[in-house]
């Protein structure tokens, strides 16, 4: 199978990889996939007054899973909780170009962010 | 050395130059049909095509009378599968194979079931291997044929055909051997008497021959019987009718002759990169497991699955080499290998293997450029991946919580 450009560009150049303290109060982090099906995905944001202002990621999955986790910490660096938490696995598609096959790999980038937010909002409940 | 190598020599191989050679005049000054009794142009064809026979024969210990040919593997396994099922039904309806063959034997055993056979998949040691004693377990009064292929196409295992041969004719003399030998062919011995084997199949571009031609090896002495699957003008001794394709069969006996000529060498020095190239990742990597038997295994294949490492990214960092993964996202259903499943590899390794399959054509600085660049991959990679960090701190991936999809 072919690769678009710009999925090739993000696994080259993968953005926001890397890891923030899963502990910290200002942090959300969202864990989804599971091995035995090839992909999982870890998505971290830190956010402050509600603004997300940082977003990193590992994921172990092919090559349209690592460029739509980069991808999904690029879009949501700047954007608040309520904005990010908008955000449809279809944009990832048209952004990256994904085949039929790989539409799952958006999804998990979109239950990602989800998940990050959920993560940070629980903290936070009390 | 030349870019993108070509690693993957169980999915096919190049033809090698001379038996291309070989083969060229029989597609424009000696192009005629080999059935045409009545002019020197179909003797010419005949003759080479009797040459070819001998020469595919000679390499599995056959005779060269015993030779049906087809348009492939695909083709030969389905022809002795149903071919047997079909003319031996009187005596029997079940027939017994293993869990990591090739789907063309794996799924004419499903159309023969949904026809009322009764198919036993035997699954192997966690290393791939079957025993006769396993084989013979399985056998009933109505057991008619056992097929169990030579080399696995994934991991390269090799069975004990002549073990299981044996044990087989011990118990039912009249219960027919098949055996699926296109990834061993030319690699390692094949000789049907040793191994009592009554049908062998074969592939001439898993051998360095051309794509399009294959055999299925039917014993004479004594007669194993067979009906066709295509009708037409009684070719093959009736039992594969169609045209022959004389310059793939021409080349094909040349792929033959030259593996058998070449085979002992060879396999010494395949071995010898394969080994290079085990010991240049297990050096540098942790976490690399190899999958099935490092002992019984065709000696240019290793399959490794890199823990914590997904195989289609692995494959998309190594786009300068030509090799496969068993990881799901290669293959159209979503599953990962059924043959590392059947061995007992988890599914989470699964996605994570890749085999490579070094050939004639391949150098050690092919290889050596190969280690490198896996090295760096695969840590670029394990740098990129969740499971790697919580695996370095000590977590157990198993004990987690995770959201399959
Ligand atoms: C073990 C085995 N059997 C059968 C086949 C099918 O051979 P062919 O491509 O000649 O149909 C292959 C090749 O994919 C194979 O590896």
């Amino acid at each position: 199978m072919a690769y678009s450009d710009k999925v090739i560009e993000h696994y080259e150049n993968p953005k926001n990889v890397g890891t923030l303290g899963k502990d910290e109060d200002d942090v959300g982090t969202g864990l989804v996939g599971a091995p035995a099906c090839g992909d999982v995905m870890r998505l971290q944001i830190r956010v402050k007054d509600g603004v997300i202002t940082d977003a990193k990621f590992k994921t172990f999955g092919c090559g349209s899973a690592i460029a739509s986790s980069s991808l999904a910490t690029e879009m949501i660096k700047g954007m608040t909780i309520e904005q990010a938490g908008t955000i449809k696995n279809t944009q990832i598609v048209e952004e990256l170009n994904l085949p039929p096959v790989k539409i799952h790999c958006s999804v998990l980038a979109e239950d990602a962010i989800k998940a990050a937010i959920e993560d940070y909002k629980k903290k936070h409940a009390r | 050395m030349k870019l993108p190598i070509f690693m993957d020599n169980h999915s096919t191989t190049p033809v090698d130059p001379r038996v291309l050679e070989a083969m060229l005049p029989y597609f424009t000054t000696h192009f005629g049909n080999a059935a045409s009794r009545n002019h020197s142009f179909g003797w010419t064809a005949e003759a080479a095509v009797e040459a070819a026979r001998a020469q595919i024969a000679a390499l599995i210990g056959g005779d060269a009378k015993e030779i049906v040919f087809t348009s492939g593997a695909t083709e030969a396994d389905n022809l002795a599968l149903k071919g047997v099922a079909s003319f031996y039904r009187k005596q029997g309806n079940h027939i017994i194979t293993v869990a990591t063959e090739h789907k063309a034997i794996l799924d004419s055993g499903k159309r023969l079931s949904r026809e009322g056979y009764d198919v036993t998949y035997l699954e192997p040691a966690k290393d791939g291997t079957v025993s006769p004693e396993q084989v013979v377990a399985a056998m009933t009064d109505k057991t008619i044929l056992v097929s169990v292929m030579h080399a696995n196409n994934e991991i390269g295992v090799v069975q004990d055909l002549a073990a299981i041969g044996a044990a087989i004719k011990a118990k039912n003399p009249k219960c027919l051997f098949h055996s699926d030998a296109v990834q061993a062919a030319g690699k390692v011995e094949i000789d049907v008497e040793k191994m009592k084997l009554d049908l062998v199949s074969l592939s001439a571009h898993k051998m360095y021959g051309p794509k399009g031609v294959g055999a299925l090896w039917v014993r004479r002495k004594p007669r194993v019987r067979l009906d066709p699957m295509i009708d037409g003008g009684g070719h093959e001794r009736g039992m594969r009718s169609g045209t022959l394709a004389v310059p793939l069969i021409v080349g094909f006996g040349k792929a033959c002759e030259l593996a058998l000529a070449e085979m002992d060498a060879e396999a010494i020095r395949l071995r010898a990169l394969r080994d290079r190239l085990y010991r240049g990742i297990t050096s540098q990597l942790a976490e690399v497991y190899v999958n099935g038997s490092m002992e019984h295994r065709l000696p240019g294949n290793l399959n490794i699955s890199f823990a914590f490492v997904e195989g289609e990214s692995l494959l998309m960092a190594l786009k300068d080499v030509a090799v496969s993964s068993g990881s799901a996202c290669t293959s159209a259903s979503l599953e990962p290998s059924y043959v590392l499943r059947a061995l007992g590899v988890g599914d989470e390794l699964a996605h994570t293997s890749i085999r490579f399959g070094i050939g004639r054509f391949n150098t050690e600085e092919e290889v050596d450029f190969v280690i490198d660049l896996v090295v760096k991959s695969v840590n670029r990679l394990r740098e990129l991946s969740p499971l790697w960090e919580m695996h370095q701190e000590g977590i157990d991936l198993s004990t987690i919580a995770w959201t399959p999809h």
